[in-house]
């Protein structure tokens, strides 16, 4: 599981990076003519680049369109700049390309989430090596706060913690308060394991020996203790990360998350939820399918197939 | 049994306390109050006679302190938001979240447990793979997800209502009607909420009766001649609650969490919608209510899940300090 772990982690990382890189448009270009287009499924084209059937407004009001067969357009990656826009996800109200922004939204929250997952990784090989080398009271306190941490509900939180902040920020204050924020509630699900594991291992003989040799307590526990620990963290990497992407998504989903322009699947998702949209227009739900795609990765990854 | 019981609530109430403390203190310290939103239409001087009206200009501590002698004697205040007590806010707001947690929970465990204990005991099979498959799929809905997409289903087929806890038309129906009209209403927000806690349950119960049915007594009941149906209810199932009912404690603060975000999206008007209204607001004192609800909830399903855990498992009960 470790490695299959590894490389989902890695695959993420990827996809906060490279994402916008694919995507047609600029996450902010909106197409004042285009609220609200439906999806436009491309097309093969023998062996030119695949094409879409241009859309026609044929209702501004209603935002209805109809798909003109007659004649094809190329896709955003082969036409040339300033050509008739294809929607592969549709639009959203701005008449903004939902697939862009799915893709730039993709290095918003899957790149917090990771950050994020990054700083409760660290603090919680700190906490938890502390506690578990030093023992006595020390150990004592810092678990008491972890399992304190652990059974609070987490989103009331993140959510006190949010809204006791500044509501209105800008995207990179966001960006690194709400990081923060998620460190605060995830490391102690790292810390209670890396605790555990040094507290057994630090006895080991490998450990004693490379005391007697002279290695101070930072060497024993970079060298021996760390790498001890490593499959737990890549574990509890892989768990957290979700957590962290759905918790952007709730918080921006209630308007404290991210401002509006910014592109996160949170801010998608705060527009695409209401009633009428998610009937009429239930295109702009697309992060929901991200998310449920990330999140089934990972359990099936965390499943044990042979666990009876 | 009765000391550690005894000892949990003494926890239970020190952490009501201490999150409502903290959760009034943030708010508090945070920038802004009430009075910041009237800012605007308001002169300075009406603005000073408003933050005095509503003690919000005494220092810190003697705002805390008065607050904590008040909430001694079960008087949590007044809502600077509303005008009314916070307590009875709470009460209407936490009956509606509780019925919907109730529902969630129950409906998770009629459907859980059972195939739980049907995939527990089979070692392969279309059947258990199916199982397999859904709980795999139920536990990735998060109820974020899983209430958006249930409000698409509804929205699209008409079947059910969407939004709120009754129509609007709610307030001339008669008693029957209105029930029936919740009803209606209830299903969307407890199946988003079920979901994952289902997928959850059949998990754990799978796993537990796995390990239940490879002990020596499952065995033997067999060999007196027990069949395997029997063997497993009567033998296998009991053996295995107890790991089972550990999860019920873990489950209530998912419950709670997951509540929030389904109140939101289905405008279900429960504790967690009025805790985001309060904290927007900056209504200290509701939002301190709210908190200590919150985690008045949170310790009495501990508490219940470890008094259960207590019944089913004769080891604990025996045990004086756990």
């Amino acid at each position: 599981m470790t490695r299959r772990a590894a490389v989902f982690v890695l695959i993420l990382a990827m996809v906060a990076v490279v994402a916008p890189l694919l995507a047609p448009y600029e996450a902010g270009t909106g197409f004042r003519d285009f609220l609200h287009a439906p999806p436009m499924p491309p097309r093969l084209d023998g062996f030119n680049p695949p094409v879409a059937y241009p859309l026609i407004l044929a209702d501004r009001l209603e935002q209805r369109f109809t798909v003109d067969r007659t004649r094809t357009i190329r896709l955003p990656w082969f036409a040339d700049p300033g050509g008739e826009p294809v929607f592969l996800l549709g639009s959203d109200h701005f008449g903004r390309d939902v697939l862009s922004r799915l893709l730039y939204g993709a290095r918003t929250s899957v790149g917090l989430a990771l950050f994020a997952t990054l700083g409760a990784v660290l603090i919680g090989v700190l906490a938890g090596a502390w506690a578990g080398l030093r023992g006595g009271w020390v150990d004592e306190a810092v678990m008491r706060v972890a399992d304190f941490v652990l059974i609070l509900p987490v989103i009331y939180v993140v959510l006190v913690l949010r809204s006791v902040l500044p509501l209105v920020l800008p995207a990179s204050t966001v960006f690194l308060l709400v990081a923060w924020i998620f460190v605060a509630v995830g490391w102690p699900f790292v810390a209670k394991g890396v605790r555990a594991i040094v507290a057994t291992e630090r006895d080991r003989e490998y450990v004693q020996a490379a005391r007697s040799l002279g290695a101070g307590p930072a060497r024993i526990l970079i060298h021996h203790l760390i790498p001890a620990c490593s499959g737990h963290l890549v574990v509890q990497a892989t768990l957290l990360l979700p957590g962290f992407i759905l918790a952007e998504a709730t918080l921006s989903f209630v308007g404290l998350g991210f401002p509006d322009p910014v592109a996160s699947w949170g801010t998608m998702l705060a527009e695409a939820g209401n009633y009428n949209a998610i009937a009429r227009f239930s295109w702009t739900l697309a992060p929901a399918v991200a998310i449920f795609a990330i999140v089934l990765a990972t359990n099936l990854i965390a499943s044990p197939d042979h666990e009876n | 049994m009765g000391r550690y019981l005894l000892r949990r609530l003494g926890f239970a109430l020190f952490l009501v306390l201490a999150v409502s403390s903290a959760s009034l203190l943030l708010t508090r310290l945070a920038p802004g109050d009430l009075a910041t939103e009237q800012a605007l239409s308001l002169d300075p001087a009406a603005l000073v006679r408003l933050r005095g009206e509503l003690g919000l200009d005494r220092p810190l501590t003697a705002q805390y302190l008065s607050w904590l002698g008040g909430v001694l004697q079960l008087d949590f205040g007044r809502s600077l938001l509303y005008g009314r007590p916070v307590s009875d806010l709470i009460g209407e707001r936490a009956l509606n979240t509780a019925m919907l947690a109730l529902a969630a929970l129950m409906l998770a465990t009629i459907v859980g447990l059972p195939l739980g204990v049907y995939s527990g005991s089979r070692s392969r099979g279309v059947g258990r793979a199916i199982v397999r498959a859904l709980s795999v799929v139920a536990l990735s809905v998060p109820p974020l997800i899983g209430s958006l997409a249930l409000v698409f289903l509804a929205a699209r087929t008409g079947w059910l209502p969407v939004g709120g806890m009754t129509s609007a038309s709610g307030a001339e129906l008669t008693w029957a009607q209105w029930l029936a009209d919740l009803a209606r209403h209830l299903p969307v927000p407890a199946l988003a909420l079920a979901l994952p806690l289902a997928a959850t349950l059949e998990r754990l119960q799978s796993q537990a009766i796995a390990k239940a049915t490879r002990e020596p007594f499952v065995a033997a009941s067999r060999a007196r001649g027990l069949d395997s149906v029997q063997a497993i209810l009567r033998h296998a199932w009991p053996a295995s609650l107890p790991s089972v009912l550990g999860l019920y404690g873990v489950m209530i603060g998912s419950l709670f969490s997951g509540s929030f975000v389904v109140e939101v999206v289905t405008a279900w008007p429960g504790l967690g919608r009025l805790m985001y209204d309060a904290l927007k607001a900056r209504d200290l004192y509701l939002v301190a209510g709210c908190a200590a609800s919150g985690a008045f909830f949170l310790a009495a399903g501990t508490w219940l899940a470890d008094v259960l855990l207590a019944l089913t498992d004769p080891r604990v009960r025996s045990e004086e300090v756990v």
